[in-house]
């Protein structure tokens, strides 16, 4: 546990000394939504009825444009042979890198969102469902895209083939994040629709970091 | 002949029916076309890599 | 049986059984296939006429239902052949996925292509996010990542490695995109399409369905086996070009 801990201080300290990965994925999602009025015009009423799978689609791109450097950096000088070698399950290190991930560029996105929800014209209501269920979801964004990132290490173009690979894989989270922002909008029940993110979380963080396990330590062969 | 032409309307819905039969039958025979034609050449070119080698062998 | 597996291993022998097989499965193939064809255009009976049945355009069920089927049936042999691989280190296995995977791609494209020109009557649009066509347009996605992540390595071992770990991710999340699916299918029906739930099908249809859906998957190992005596070879190629210019 110890090592999962100074993995976790160490992606972070990095992740905070460059600073730049939070920043880049904050302004995409800032960029990438307010981009939306311009294509469907800027009536309050469409904006609001279209307002969950526009933040949903953005969060959802936003998230995935820093996964290809999850693991590359450590992969390129060598570091990821060393601590697949080290004491600490290969499992362990994938959730703390993943945990670190999604401190930086998850929890970020889930705070921004409400303020880009305004923009939007969202009804108010609909705020506690949106901000629960990119709460419930971006994690399993990043474990799913743990998967990838490990996959496409050493490929050509990794970038673009880390989205064809995890991209289909999202669309559940999307249907069950933009549903629970729907139903709530319209004065309906969403703790089903959450329910489902949080089992969908609990097989995520059962699962993917055991198989971006054993993808990373096929890639370091 | 006024039947065939009027099977061959299919009840007015030719224009669905007979793309999508034909485009399954297109599609199935080129990909079989191109599997076969993929396996000669690589067998080919295998064959002759051995031959190759087996020259150099014993040379 | 896997003593028997591990035997066909030895790429000759396996090249011996692909030689021996092959005539059958594509003979059945033809034979089912033409059988099929010529008992569901020419001799079955059409549909009731439009607007309670589907007419003509019910024949179109004849190769779209068997795509359909054979584009799930190609992602499970590619996921139990990916399995193989990794889990029993059967060598075989990387050359299977690789050679079936652009082949249930053709299949899932097959599927598109036909339920759109069925919906562009029955539905009077050429595209309509219908549950069932929707799901095999992800499960197309499926294939697409892949086949890209197949051949994105210089390396074709790491890519197999790799595609294999992807195809059994796909193969578990498949159901829970299905299920994701239906249910935002049916929070988002348009009331004004008239008929949504796909084509339905006749006693009398059942026939020669089931002789393109037989006809169908002898297709598969026909262009399967053919395609896994090419993959070998390259392999062979490859390894033999490696070996005399290390020489």
């Amino acid at each position: 546990m110890s090592g999962f801990g100074a993995l976790l201080r160490r992606d972070l300290r990095l992740a905070l000394r460059q600073g730049s990965d939070t920043a880049t994925v904050l302004a995409f999602f800032v960029i990438a939504v307010s981009l939306f009025p311009f294509g469907v015009g800027a009536e309050r009423e469409t904006l609001a009825a279209i307002a969950a799978g526009i933040l949903w689609v953005a969060a959802l791109l936003a998230a995935m444009l820093s996964l290809d450097r999850l693991f590359q950096a450590d992969y390129e000088d060598g570091t990821l042979d060393y601590l697949l070698a080290a004491p600490a399950a290969p499992t362990l290190l994938v959730m703390a890198k993943a945990l670190a991930h999604w401190l930086t560029t998850g929890l970020p996105l889930v705070i921004l969102s409400p303020l880009l929800a305004l923009l939007l014209n969202l009804p108010q209501k609909a705020y506690p469902a949106l901000i629960a269920g990119l709460a419930l979801g971006t994690p399993i964004l990043t474990l799913i895209g743990a998967i990838g990132a490990a996959l496409v290490l050493g490929a050509r173009r990794g970038g673009v083939l880390l989205s064809l690979l995890i991209l289909p894989l999202y669309i559940p989270i999307l249907i069950f994040g933009v549903g629970a922002v729907e139903a709530a909008a319209t004065g309906q029940g969403f703790r089903v629709h959450l329910l489902l993110l949080g089992a969908m979380l609990l097989g995520a963080l059962a699962l993917a970091p055991f198989v971006a396990a054993v993808a990373l330590r096929q890639a370091a062969e | 002949m006024d039947g065939i032409g009027k099977f061959l309307e299919m009840g007015g819905y030719a224009a669905y029916v007979w793309p999508a039969l034909g485009l399954t039958v297109l599609v199935l025979a080129g990909l079989l076309v191109a599997s076969v034609k993929s396996v000669r050449r690589r067998e080919a070119e295998l064959a002759r890599l051995e031959a190759e080698a087996g020259r150099g062998d014993e040379g | 049986m896997s003593a028997r597996l591990h035997a066909l291993a030895n790429p000759a022998r396996f090249g011996r059984f692909a030689r021996r097989a092959l005539p059958w499965t594509a003979w059945l193939a033809a034979l089912c296939i033409g059988a099929g064809l010529v008992w569901g255009v020419f001799i079955a009976p059409p549909g009731a006429p439009p607007p309670e049945g589907q007419g003509e355009t019910v024949r179109i069920i004849y190769v779209h239902v068997p795509s359909a089927w054979m584009s799930l049936f190609v992602y499970a042999c590619v996921a139990a052949a990916s399995a193989g691989a990794l889990i029993w280190r059967h060598p075989l296995g990387h050359i299977v996925a690789r050679a079936a995977s652009p082949v249930g791609a053709c299949f899932a494209l097959l599927t598109l292509a036909t339920g759109s020109l069925w919906g562009a009557k029955m539905w009077g649009a050429w595209w309509v996010w219908d549950a069932r066509l929707t799901s095999v347009l992800i499960l197309f996605f499926l294939y697409l990542g892949h086949i890209a992540l197949t051949h994105a390595f210089d390396d074709p071992a790491r890519g197999a490695r790799a595609a294999a770990i992807l195809a059994l991710v796909g193969v578990v999340n498949l159901p829970i995109i299905k299920f994701s699916v239906d249910w935002w299918n049916t929070l988002h029906q348009p009331a004004s399409i008239i008929r949504r739930d796909g084509p339905a099908i006749d006693a009398q249809m059942l026939a020669p369905l089931f002789l393109m859906i037989f006809g169908f998957t002898f297709y598969f190992f026909t262009v399967l086996l053919l395609r896994a005596r090419a993959e070998l070879a390259a392999l062979r190629t490859r390894a033999l070009k490696l070996r005399m210019l290390a020489a």
